[in-house]
Protein backbone atom coordinates (compact mmCIF):
# COMPACT_ATOMS: atom_id res chain seq x y z
CA UNK A 1 0.00 0.00 0.00
CA UNK A 2 1.48 3.30 -1.03
CA UNK A 3 0.27 6.74 -0.07
CA UNK A 4 -0.18 7.63 -3.76
CA UNK A 5 -2.99 5.12 -4.08
CA UNK A 6 -4.93 6.58 -1.19
CA UNK A 7 -7.56 9.24 -1.57
CA UNK A 8 -7.59 12.58 0.22
CA UNK A 9 -10.52 13.36 2.50
CA UNK A 10 -11.56 16.50 4.36
CA UNK A 11 -12.66 16.01 7.95
CA UNK A 12 -15.41 17.92 9.74
CA UNK A 13 -16.04 17.45 13.46
CA UNK A 14 -19.00 18.62 15.53
CA UNK A 15 -17.61 19.45 18.97
CA UNK A 16 -20.94 19.18 20.76
CA UNK A 17 -24.65 19.06 20.26
CA UNK A 18 -26.05 22.33 18.96
CA UNK A 19 -22.82 23.44 17.28
CA UNK A 20 -21.97 23.09 13.60
CA UNK A 21 -19.50 20.68 12.11
CA UNK A 22 -16.19 22.47 11.68
CA UNK A 23 -13.41 21.70 9.24
CA UNK A 24 -10.48 20.32 11.23
CA UNK A 25 -8.11 19.00 8.58
CA UNK A 26 -7.59 16.30 6.01
CA UNK A 27 -6.29 12.75 5.81
CA UNK A 28 -5.52 9.91 3.45
CA UNK A 29 -7.62 6.75 3.34
CA UNK A 30 -8.62 4.00 0.99
CA UNK A 31 -12.32 4.74 1.11
CA UNK A 32 -15.09 6.47 3.00
CA UNK A 33 -15.35 3.94 5.81
CA UNK A 34 -11.63 3.91 6.46
CA UNK A 35 -11.56 7.70 6.26
CA UNK A 36 -14.19 7.85 8.98
CA UNK A 37 -12.18 5.49 11.18
CA UNK A 38 -8.96 7.43 10.67
CA UNK A 39 -10.78 10.71 11.33
CA UNK A 40 -11.81 9.23 14.67
CA UNK A 41 -8.25 8.11 15.35
CA UNK A 42 -6.47 11.25 14.19
CA UNK A 43 -8.85 14.09 15.06
CA UNK A 44 -10.91 12.99 18.08
CA UNK A 45 -8.21 11.51 20.33
CA UNK A 46 -8.82 14.14 22.99
CA UNK A 47 -12.62 13.89 22.87
CA UNK A 48 -12.97 16.80 20.49
CA UNK A 49 -16.21 15.61 18.98
CA UNK A 50 -19.52 13.81 19.01
CA UNK A 51 -20.00 13.55 15.26
CA UNK A 52 -17.70 13.29 12.26
CA UNK A 53 -18.23 13.97 8.55
CA UNK A 54 -15.70 13.01 5.91
CA UNK A 55 -15.87 14.26 2.34
CA UNK A 56 -13.63 13.40 -0.57
CA UNK A 57 -11.50 16.46 -1.18
CA UNK A 58 -12.07 16.16 -4.91
CA UNK A 59 -15.81 16.52 -4.33
CA UNK A 60 -15.32 19.99 -2.92
CA UNK A 61 -15.50 22.83 -5.42
CA UNK A 62 -13.54 25.71 -4.01
CA UNK A 63 -13.34 29.36 -4.96
CA UNK A 64 -9.96 30.49 -6.25
CA UNK A 65 -7.81 33.22 -4.78
CA UNK A 66 -7.54 34.78 -8.23
CA UNK A 67 -11.30 35.29 -8.22
CA UNK A 68 -11.37 37.10 -4.91
CA UNK A 69 -11.65 40.59 -6.43
CA UNK A 70 -14.59 39.69 -8.62
CA UNK A 71 -16.19 37.44 -6.01
CA UNK A 72 -15.95 39.43 -2.83
CA UNK A 73 -14.99 43.07 -3.43
CA UNK A 74 -18.29 44.09 -5.09
CA UNK A 75 -20.16 43.57 -1.80
CA UNK A 76 -17.90 46.02 0.03
CA UNK A 77 -19.83 49.11 -1.13
CA UNK A 78 -23.32 47.73 -0.65
CA UNK A 79 -24.07 48.57 2.96
CA UNK A 80 -27.81 48.36 2.25
CA UNK A 81 -27.43 44.59 2.35
CA UNK A 82 -26.87 44.83 6.10
CA UNK A 83 -29.88 45.18 8.35
CA UNK A 84 -28.03 47.86 10.33
CA UNK A 85 -28.21 50.17 7.27
CA UNK A 86 -31.90 50.82 7.86
CA UNK A 87 -33.24 53.13 10.56
CA UNK A 88 -35.77 51.34 12.72
CA UNK A 89 -39.32 52.69 12.96
CA UNK A 90 -40.07 54.13 16.39
CA UNK A 91 -42.74 51.51 17.02
CA UNK A 92 -40.14 48.76 17.09
CA UNK A 93 -38.48 48.75 20.50
CA UNK A 94 -36.92 45.34 20.72
CA UNK A 95 -34.62 44.20 17.95
CA UNK B 1 -3.95 -20.16 61.28
CA UNK B 2 -7.51 -21.44 61.15
CA UNK B 3 -8.95 -23.15 58.13
CA UNK B 4 -11.29 -20.26 57.29
CA UNK B 5 -8.52 -17.66 57.46
CA UNK B 6 -6.41 -19.85 55.23
CA UNK B 7 -9.21 -19.88 52.64
CA UNK B 8 -9.60 -16.12 52.79
CA UNK B 9 -5.93 -15.55 52.19
CA UNK B 10 -5.83 -18.02 49.33
CA UNK B 11 -8.84 -16.64 47.52
CA UNK B 12 -7.44 -13.13 47.78
CA UNK B 13 -4.11 -14.33 46.37
CA UNK B 14 -6.01 -16.14 43.62
CA UNK B 15 -7.77 -12.93 42.68
CA UNK B 16 -4.50 -10.96 42.65
CA UNK B 17 -2.87 -13.59 40.44
CA UNK B 18 -5.84 -13.58 38.09
CA UNK B 19 -5.91 -9.80 37.78
CA UNK B 20 -2.15 -9.72 37.15
CA UNK B 21 -2.57 -12.26 34.34
CA UNK B 22 -5.08 -10.00 32.65
CA UNK B 23 -2.69 -7.08 33.11
CA UNK B 24 0.15 -9.13 31.61
CA UNK B 25 -1.89 -9.92 28.50
CA UNK B 26 -2.64 -6.24 28.03
CA UNK B 27 0.79 -4.78 28.70
CA UNK B 28 2.66 -7.27 26.53
CA UNK B 29 0.34 -6.83 23.56
CA UNK B 30 0.21 -3.07 24.08
CA UNK B 31 3.99 -2.92 24.00
CA UNK B 32 4.10 -5.04 20.85
CA UNK B 33 1.67 -2.78 19.03
CA UNK B 34 3.56 0.29 20.21
CA UNK B 35 6.58 -0.99 18.27
CA UNK B 36 4.72 0.19 15.15
CA UNK B 37 4.82 3.82 16.23
CA UNK B 38 6.82 5.72 13.59
CA UNK B 39 7.04 2.52 11.52
CA UNK B 40 3.42 2.35 10.34
CA UNK B 41 2.59 1.97 6.65
CA UNK B 42 1.35 5.57 6.50
CA UNK B 43 0.68 8.40 8.91
CA UNK B 44 -3.00 7.75 9.61
CA UNK B 45 -2.48 4.04 10.28
CA UNK B 46 0.55 4.85 12.43
CA UNK B 47 -1.60 7.02 14.69
CA UNK B 48 -4.41 4.46 14.71
CA UNK B 49 -2.01 1.71 15.83
CA UNK B 50 -0.63 4.01 18.50
CA UNK B 51 -4.16 4.54 19.80
CA UNK B 52 -4.76 0.80 20.04
CA UNK B 53 -1.44 0.33 21.85
CA UNK B 54 -2.43 3.00 24.36
CA UNK B 55 -5.82 1.36 24.91
CA UNK B 56 -4.06 -1.88 25.86
CA UNK B 57 -1.48 -0.19 28.05
CA UNK B 58 -4.23 1.79 29.78
CA UNK B 59 -6.07 -1.47 30.38
CA UNK B 60 -2.94 -3.00 31.89
CA UNK B 61 -2.70 -0.04 34.26
CA UNK B 62 -6.25 -0.65 35.45
CA UNK B 63 -5.58 -4.34 36.11
CA UNK B 64 -2.19 -3.76 37.75
CA UNK B 65 -3.57 -0.88 39.78
CA UNK B 66 -6.31 -3.15 41.08
CA UNK B 67 -3.79 -5.87 41.87
CA UNK B 68 -1.68 -3.32 43.77
CA UNK B 69 -4.71 -2.21 45.78
CA UNK B 70 -5.60 -5.81 46.58
CA UNK B 71 -2.01 -6.56 47.61
CA UNK B 72 -2.03 -3.70 50.08
CA UNK B 73 1.71 -4.01 50.62
CA UNK B 74 2.83 -0.78 49.02
CA UNK B 75 3.24 -2.27 45.55
CA UNK B 76 2.29 -0.05 42.61
CA UNK B 77 1.25 -0.79 39.05
CA UNK B 78 4.87 -0.10 38.00
CA UNK B 79 6.15 -2.93 40.20
CA UNK B 80 4.03 -5.37 38.25
CA UNK B 81 4.99 -4.01 34.84
CA UNK B 82 8.68 -3.30 35.33
CA UNK B 83 10.08 -5.31 38.22
CA UNK B 84 9.02 -8.83 37.38
CA UNK B 85 11.00 -11.24 35.27
CA UNK B 86 9.99 -13.36 32.33
CA UNK B 87 8.87 -16.42 34.27
CA UNK B 88 6.62 -14.26 36.46
CA UNK B 89 4.69 -12.97 33.46
CA UNK B 90 1.61 -15.12 32.81
CA UNK B 91 0.39 -13.67 29.52
CA UNK B 92 -0.91 -15.88 26.76
CA UNK B 93 1.86 -16.54 24.24
CA UNK B 94 -0.05 -15.08 21.31
CA UNK B 95 0.44 -11.62 22.82
CA UNK B 96 4.23 -11.82 22.93
CA UNK B 97 4.82 -13.00 19.34
CA UNK B 98 6.85 -10.43 17.38
CA UNK B 99 4.94 -7.81 15.47
CA UNK B 100 5.99 -9.35 12.14
CA UNK B 101 4.80 -7.63 8.99
CA UNK B 102 1.57 -5.67 8.85
CA UNK B 103 -0.47 -8.73 7.84
CA UNK B 104 0.92 -10.59 10.83
CA UNK B 105 -0.01 -7.77 13.19
CA UNK B 106 -3.52 -7.55 11.76
CA UNK B 107 -4.05 -11.32 11.97
CA UNK B 108 -3.00 -11.42 15.63
CA UNK B 109 -5.16 -8.37 16.38
CA UNK B 110 -8.19 -9.91 14.70
CA UNK B 111 -7.87 -13.08 16.75
CA UNK B 112 -7.13 -11.32 20.04
CA UNK B 113 -9.61 -8.46 19.60
CA UNK B 114 -12.46 -10.88 18.90
CA UNK B 115 -11.39 -12.97 21.88
CA UNK B 116 -11.34 -9.88 24.08
CA UNK B 117 -14.79 -8.88 22.90
CA UNK B 118 -16.28 -12.09 24.29
CA UNK B 119 -13.96 -12.15 27.28
CA UNK B 120 -14.82 -8.63 28.40
CA UNK B 121 -18.53 -9.17 27.83
CA UNK B 122 -18.31 -12.16 30.16
CA UNK B 123 -16.10 -10.31 32.64
CA UNK B 124 -18.69 -7.54 32.89
CA UNK B 125 -20.96 -10.15 34.50
CA UNK B 126 -18.40 -10.96 37.20
CA UNK B 127 -19.36 -10.75 40.87
CA UNK B 128 -16.31 -8.51 41.41
CA UNK B 129 -17.42 -4.87 40.94
CA UNK B 130 -13.93 -3.55 40.07
CA UNK B 131 -13.49 -6.14 37.32
CA UNK B 132 -16.97 -5.24 36.04
CA UNK B 133 -16.01 -1.56 35.87
CA UNK B 134 -12.77 -2.29 34.01
CA UNK B 135 -14.55 -4.62 31.59
CA UNK B 136 -17.29 -2.12 30.83
CA UNK B 137 -14.74 0.55 29.98
CA UNK B 138 -12.49 -1.75 27.97
CA UNK B 139 -15.23 -3.40 25.95
CA UNK B 140 -15.97 -0.09 24.21
CA UNK B 141 -12.36 0.16 23.06
CA UNK B 142 -12.39 -3.45 21.97
CA UNK B 143 -15.54 -2.96 19.91
CA UNK B 144 -13.62 -0.37 17.91
CA UNK B 145 -10.51 -2.58 17.69
CA UNK B 146 -12.64 -5.39 16.24
CA UNK B 147 -14.03 -3.05 13.61
CA UNK B 148 -10.50 -2.05 12.55
CA UNK B 149 -9.10 -5.57 12.58
CA UNK B 150 -11.99 -6.96 10.60
CA UNK B 151 -11.90 -4.31 7.89
CA UNK B 152 -8.12 -4.71 7.52
CA UNK B 153 -8.40 -8.52 7.39
CA UNK B 154 -11.00 -8.25 4.64
CA UNK B 155 -9.00 -5.63 2.76
CA UNK B 156 -5.76 -7.64 2.87
CA UNK B 157 -7.31 -11.09 2.43
CA UNK B 158 -9.40 -9.91 -0.48
CA UNK B 159 -6.71 -7.56 -1.79
CA UNK B 160 -3.74 -8.42 -3.98
CA UNK B 161 -2.17 -11.87 -4.40
CA UNK B 162 0.71 -10.69 -2.21
CA UNK B 163 -1.47 -9.34 0.60
CA UNK B 164 -3.52 -12.55 0.58
CA UNK B 165 -0.38 -14.67 0.67
CA UNK B 166 0.96 -12.75 3.65
CA UNK B 167 -2.33 -12.98 5.54
CA UNK B 168 -2.51 -16.75 5.04
CA UNK B 169 1.13 -17.14 6.12
CA UNK B 170 0.35 -15.19 9.28
CA UNK B 171 -2.73 -17.27 10.05
CA UNK B 172 -0.74 -20.49 9.56
CA UNK B 173 1.94 -19.17 11.93
CA UNK B 174 -0.33 -17.84 14.66
CA UNK B 175 -3.19 -20.34 14.71
CA UNK B 176 -1.37 -22.81 16.97
CA UNK B 177 -1.14 -20.14 19.66
CA UNK B 178 -4.91 -19.64 19.78
CA UNK B 179 -5.76 -22.90 21.54
CA UNK B 180 -4.53 -21.97 25.00
CA UNK B 181 -6.83 -18.94 24.96
CA UNK B 182 -9.69 -21.31 25.75
CA UNK B 183 -8.08 -23.41 28.46
CA UNK B 184 -8.40 -22.47 32.11
CA UNK B 185 -6.34 -23.89 34.97
CA UNK B 186 -7.13 -24.71 38.60
CA UNK B 187 -6.66 -21.14 39.77
CA UNK B 188 -9.14 -19.83 37.24
CA UNK B 189 -11.47 -22.72 37.96
CA UNK B 190 -11.66 -21.73 41.62
CA UNK B 191 -12.49 -18.16 40.63
CA UNK B 192 -15.01 -19.33 38.04
CA UNK B 193 -16.76 -21.31 40.79
CA UNK B 194 -16.83 -18.11 42.84
CA UNK B 195 -18.43 -16.21 39.96
CA UNK B 196 -15.42 -13.92 39.59
CA UNK B 197 -13.43 -15.17 36.61
CA UNK B 198 -14.45 -15.83 33.02
CA UNK B 199 -14.72 -19.43 31.89
CA UNK B 200 -12.77 -19.02 28.68
CA UNK B 201 -13.85 -22.42 27.34
CA UNK B 202 -17.30 -20.91 26.80
CA UNK B 203 -15.86 -18.34 24.41
CA UNK B 204 -14.52 -20.83 21.88
CA UNK B 205 -17.68 -21.40 19.85
CA UNK B 206 -18.75 -17.78 19.33
CA UNK B 207 -15.12 -16.75 18.70
CA UNK B 208 -14.60 -19.49 16.13
CA UNK B 209 -17.85 -18.63 14.37
CA UNK B 210 -16.74 -14.98 14.03
CA UNK B 211 -13.26 -15.89 12.81
CA UNK B 212 -14.59 -18.43 10.30
CA UNK B 213 -17.08 -15.94 8.89
CA UNK B 214 -14.43 -13.24 8.43
CA UNK B 215 -11.88 -15.64 6.96
CA UNK B 216 -14.45 -16.97 4.52
CA UNK B 217 -15.41 -13.47 3.41
CA UNK B 218 -11.72 -12.60 3.04
CA UNK B 219 -10.90 -15.80 1.13
CA UNK B 220 -8.64 -17.09 3.90
CA UNK B 221 -8.46 -20.53 5.48
CA UNK B 222 -8.16 -21.89 8.99
CA UNK B 223 -5.11 -24.20 8.92
CA UNK B 224 -5.64 -27.94 9.03
CA UNK B 225 -2.50 -28.42 11.11
CA UNK B 226 -3.35 -29.23 14.71
CA UNK B 227 -0.11 -28.23 16.45
CA UNK B 228 -0.54 -26.10 19.53
CA UNK B 229 1.84 -24.21 21.78
CA UNK B 230 0.87 -23.65 25.40
CA UNK B 231 2.41 -22.39 28.59
CA UNK B 232 1.82 -18.66 28.91
CA UNK B 233 -0.36 -18.94 32.02
CA UNK B 234 2.35 -21.10 33.64
CA UNK B 235 5.12 -18.61 32.85
CA UNK B 236 6.68 -20.78 30.12
CA UNK B 237 7.35 -18.36 27.30
CA UNK B 238 8.68 -18.23 23.79
CA UNK B 239 12.13 -16.72 23.27
CA UNK B 240 10.45 -13.45 22.31
CA UNK B 241 9.16 -12.30 25.70
CA UNK B 242 12.59 -11.86 27.28
CA UNK B 243 13.66 -9.50 24.51
CA UNK B 244 10.44 -7.55 24.82
CA UNK B 245 10.90 -7.16 28.57
CA UNK B 246 14.48 -5.94 28.26
CA UNK B 247 13.22 -3.13 26.04
CA UNK B 248 10.13 -2.39 28.10
CA UNK B 249 11.79 -2.49 31.52
CA UNK B 250 15.21 -1.04 30.67
CA UNK B 251 14.62 2.60 31.62
CA UNK B 252 12.72 1.82 34.78
CA UNK B 253 15.42 -0.53 36.03
CA UNK B 254 18.37 1.63 34.97
CA UNK B 255 17.03 4.75 36.63
CA UNK B 256 15.06 3.60 39.67
CA UNK B 257 12.58 6.17 40.85
CA UNK B 258 13.10 8.41 37.81
CA UNK B 259 10.19 10.75 37.08
CA UNK B 260 9.30 12.71 33.98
Amino acid sequence: MTIEKLELFEVFVRPKRGLDHKHVGSLHAEGREQALEYARDVYTRRTEGISIWVVKSQDITASQEDDNESFFDPSDDKPYRHATYYPLPKEITTM
Amino acid sequence: MTQSTQNTVDSKQDLINYVVRLGDDSVVLGHRISEWVSEGPFLEEDIALGNVALDYIGRARMFYGYAATLSGDGKTEDDFAFLRDEREFKNYLINELPRGDFAYTITRQLMVDLYNKYYLQALSLSTDPTLVAIAQKAVKETTYHCRRSKSWALRLGDGTAESKRRMQLAIDDIWGYSHELFESDLLEQRLIDAGIAVDCADLKQPWLADVEAIFEEAGLKIPEATWAVRGGRKGFHSEHLGHLLTQMQFVYRSFPGAKW
